[in-house]
């Protein structure tokens, strides 16, 4: 299983903080979200709209078991993806 | 003595993440009592308080609709928070010697006037203290996953991230090995 947490706005979005995956495949980030996509809008008979595109936008940073990584990063059973806004700590 | 080169042990770093508030007399107390034998050689402290203004500029021109802007709620990544800013503080003393830091980040919903953020940077010299905590107030302003939520009288908002915080980065470049 892949663990992928949301934050801040884009948690809000999704209405969801938490979404898990089961993985057969070592797939990259973008392959990742472009199968939650896929399923997303055959599922939804053919809306052509999935709420997984708000994880494409480019601001969206992508941060693997705690390291921000690139949308080419492999990953694997058992890692934790978070997907999250640009940071307002401080 | 050779100033770009940390002490072999490393500069002591403590970090906490905490909802409750900071006294900043007492965390200095805490942070000279861990330097145990390197406290003589403190000569330098540079002390960093960041708190909630009365105006968010970061939030979009809606917000006048909104009314007076009352707190911040800040949102955190558990996992990740603590451990990046520990990276911070680690990749500043490869640029200089310290002899210790301690960082401080509230989270949770924080009124207009309360403190946020605290960083202590403790070392022989007034140049490292000092650069050594604009450094650590930088990057944790733009790699720590804190976000901000601005509650306004009205209605609420997020923050939006600020492009003079990742200019503020330029001063450091190049970044350290």
């Amino acid at each position: 299983m892949i663990k992928l947490v949301f934050f801040a706005r884009l948690r809000e979005q999704l209405g969801l903080s938490e979404h898990r995956v089961a993985l057969s495949d070592k797939l990259t980030v973008l392959a990742l979200v472009e199968h939650l996509i896929a399923s997303d809008v055959d599922s939804n008979a053919g809306s052509g709209h999935s709420q997984w595109q708000l994880l494409l936008a480019d601001e969206v940073v992508v941060a693997k078991n705690q390291q921000v990584v690139g949308r080419d990063v492999f990953i694997e059973d058992g890692d934790e993806l978070a997907f999250f806004p640009p940071v307002t700590g401080g | 003595m050779d100033a770009k080169q940390p002490s072999k042990t490393g500069p002591l770093i403590n970090v906490l993440i905490q909802t409750s508030s900071f006294d900043v007399a007492a965390e200095t107390q805490l942070l000279e009592n861990a330097l145990t034998s390197q406290r003589s050689n403190m000569g330098a402290l540079a002390t960093f308080t960041g708190s909630v203004r009365g105006s968010e500029t970061g939030a979009s021109d809606d917000a006048a609709a909104y009314g007076e802007l009352l707190a911040l709620d800040i949102e955190h990544y558990p996992a990740m928070t603590q451990s990046t800013i520990e990276a911070i503080a680690l990749a500043a003393s490869q640029r200089w010697s310290f002899l210790g830091c301690r960082v401080i980040h509230r989270v949770g919903r924080l009124a207009v006037g309360e403190p946020i953020v605290l960083v202590l940077v403790a070392s022989s010299h007034r140049k490292e203290a000092f650069a050594v905590c604009e450094y650590i107030l930088d990057y944790l302003k733009t790699a720590a996953p804190f976000w901000k939520k601005a509650i306004f009288e009205h209605g609420e908002q997020w923050v939006d991230a600020k492009v003079t915080d990742t200019e503020a980065l330029d001063k450091w470049s190049p970044p350290p090995l």
